[in-house]
């Protein structure tokens, strides 16, 4: 059984931070796997260790050379090995449609033709949130989007949804099937030091656009970043400073005004 | 060829028509005149026509009931999402941007070769057509200009009013071969009942991923114990396993409503908003001031809840 799993590196937002024409520049930037493909790598990572047959785990990912530290985390976790696609059309791009991304990593799954595909729901910075049903739309896979739990029974993958509201909804999906993954599904791992030494010595290809076959025109968009600015604040609040002594005081005010406390 | 249409497809669960239907109808409608076309509105599965009846709200040209099952099946409504399209041909296509919308919307994009602007927070008709999203968790908002026509669009719940005013669409049938489902629906499940509702809370203290350690925990449940409060917790915190599903407020959560919400270390995604917003009074300690939790709050401490809450605590044993 192969397992592939797309991961993505991710840029948080310092608390202070600037934002230079149409990009946050680099200084006030913190790049890291992103949190629901952590949560991915560990389902998958865990079907190849519960699982009596041999599985692969493969992790794919879009992104510069930097994104191989965030790949290497994968790998120390029990990746087998990755694939890292880049090249000077998407160093060009300003902004991919998450359709055209997941035509990208569809090229690779091709390839791969994994029996499952494990994305996480969306990613921490530009939060689409779209690229795996894509991805298994572009494969004519099944799919099923925002999983909280998962088990594979033969070919089958008996999923809950988790919907609005504190429900959950109970599928099943016929493999091969791309699965986006929920935050909480599992207690991710922490990459061991022996994990780490191990991922070094793994394989991480990485290809451009040529090599999977693909004409750069299928990153060509319709759609142009045309601004970004910080939020305007719409706060109200009425904000206590001073000594945690003196804030504290005038939060015991409001509580105690609010009737809390009261006997 | 496209003429400036749109076409909304509502979102129900379990007989109930959800909030962000008459959302997209009010985003639907306005979209629709700035580009000079007409709001179209699909309903699929369930009780189509009574849904119908109360999707029939003022703007909406026409409503088009696809009868095929009973709940929602992102292969039946990618199907039918689809052939609607490529039979009224709108400029654009708009669904909601909620779990089942991202569990169909990428899909039927994909299927028509149209680009896809998901979690639109506000939309204007420039030349072309302008999407408002947010990136970087809130912090940073960009604005998207789109070329294509058509396109796919999907809205963040929340972000427009709820059309109200009754209309004179005309009701139509819509037949379409959704083939063979591959995806199967066994049923539904609530989760996160337990000993405590929090939604009945009168005062809750929630912590949110600021409180940074399991063992710190011990000092939130103090403080609910020294105000008498009930204990909640943002999405981390349960994902994490310190506190049991039951306790998380939010859009996956419960919806909370009590007299006073004490936010710690809460940072205030979108999603964990939606289920507090409707508290009397907000109150949120945070390190950083650009929190989008102090945009909701009446007040706010902007300093590190271990140096506040001892002393809270303190006031009130």
């Amino acid at each position: 059984m192969k397992v592939l799993v797309t991961v993505k590196e991710v840029a948080e937002v310092a608390d202070d931070f600037e934002i230079e024409g149409l990009s946050v520049p680099e200084t006030f930037l913190e790049y890291d796997l992103n949190e629901w493909d952590d949560y991915a790598v560990e389902a998958a990572v865990r079907i190849a260790e519960e699982r009596e047959e041999d599985v692969e785990v493969v992790a794919v990912t879009v992104g510069p050379e930097r994104s191989e530290e965030t790949i290497r985390m994968a790998l120390a976790k029990g990746v087998d090995r990755a694939v890292r696609v880049w090249d000077d059309a998407l160093a060009a791009a300003e902004l991919v449609d998450p359709t055209a991304t997941a035509r990208v990593i569809a090229a690779v799954a091709e390839a791969e033709d994994p029996d499952l595909v494990l994305s996480g729901v969306q990613a921490a910075d530009d939060g689409f949130g779209a690229t795996g049903v894509a991805l298994a739309e572009h494969l004519d896979y099944g799919w099923a989007a925002v999983v909280n739990d998962l088990e594979l029974d033969g070919d089958e993958a008996a999923v809950r949804r988790e919907l609005e509201g504190g429900v959950e909804e109970l599928t099943t999906v016929p493999l091969p099937a791309v699965l986006t993954i929920q935050t909480g599904i599992n207690e991710p791992r922490y990459a061991s030091l022996r994990g780490i030494r191990q991922a070094q010595r793994k394989e991480l290809d990485v290809r451009t656009l040529g090599d999977l076959g693909l004409d750069p025109a299928v990153l060509d968009g319709d759609l142009t970043l045309a601004g970004m600015k910080k939020p305007e604040s719409e706060s109200d609040a009425t904000l206590f400073e001073g000594s945690p002594e003196e804030t504290a005081a005038d939060l015991e005010t409001v509580l105690r005004d609010a009737g809390v406390g009261a006997e | 060829m496209s003429d400036g249409d749109v076409l909304a497809v509502a979102e129900h669960r379990r007989g109930d028509l959800r909030p962000v239907s008459f959302e997209l109808i009010a985003a639907g409608r306005d979209l629709a005149e700035d580009l000079g076309g007409d709001l179209h509105v699909a309903v699929i599965g369930g009780d189509v026509d009574g849904l119908a009846e109360r999707l029939n709200r003022a703007g909406v040209e026409a409503i088009h009931t696809v009868p095929e099952g009973e709940e929602f099946n992102h292969d039946v409504y990618a199907a039918a999402t689809t052939a609607l399209f490529e039979s009224l041909e709108p400029s654009v296509l708009l669904l909601p941007n909620s779990v089942n919308g991202l569990d169909y919307a990428p899909a039927v994009a994909t299927r028509l070769s149209t680009p896809l602007v998901s979690d639109a927070v506000g939309l204007t008709v420039e030349d072309d057509l302008v999407v408002t999203r947010e990136m970087y968790g809130s912090k940073v908002e960009t604005t998207v200009e789109v070329a294509a026509d058509p396109v796919a669009l999907t809205i963040r719940g929340g972000e427009w009013p709820a059309a109200e005013e009754p209309g004179d669409a005309e009701i139509t049938p819509f037949e379409v071969d959704v083939g063979d489902l591959r995806s199967t629906v066994r049923g539904f499940e609530e989760v996160g009942a337990g000993d405590v509702d929090i939604s009945e809370a009168e005062f809750i203290v929630s912590v949110g991923r600021g409180i940074e350690e399991e063992e710190n925990l011990e000092l939130v449940e103090e403080l609910a114990d020294a105000l008498d409060a009930t204990l909640a917790a943002s999405r981390p915190i349960v994902d994490n396993g310190w506190l049991p599903k039951n306790r998380q407020v939010g859009q996956s959560g419960k919806v909370v409503t009590p007299k006073v919400y004490l936010a710690l270390g809460i940072s205030g995604a979108v999603q964990h908003v939606a289920g507090m917003k409707g508290a009397d009074t907000i109150i949120a300690v945070n390190t950083d001031p650009d929190a989008p939790i102090f945009d909701i709050a009446d007040y706010g401490v902007v300093d590190d809840l271990f140096e506040v809450v001892p002393e809270l605590i303190e006031r009130f044993e």
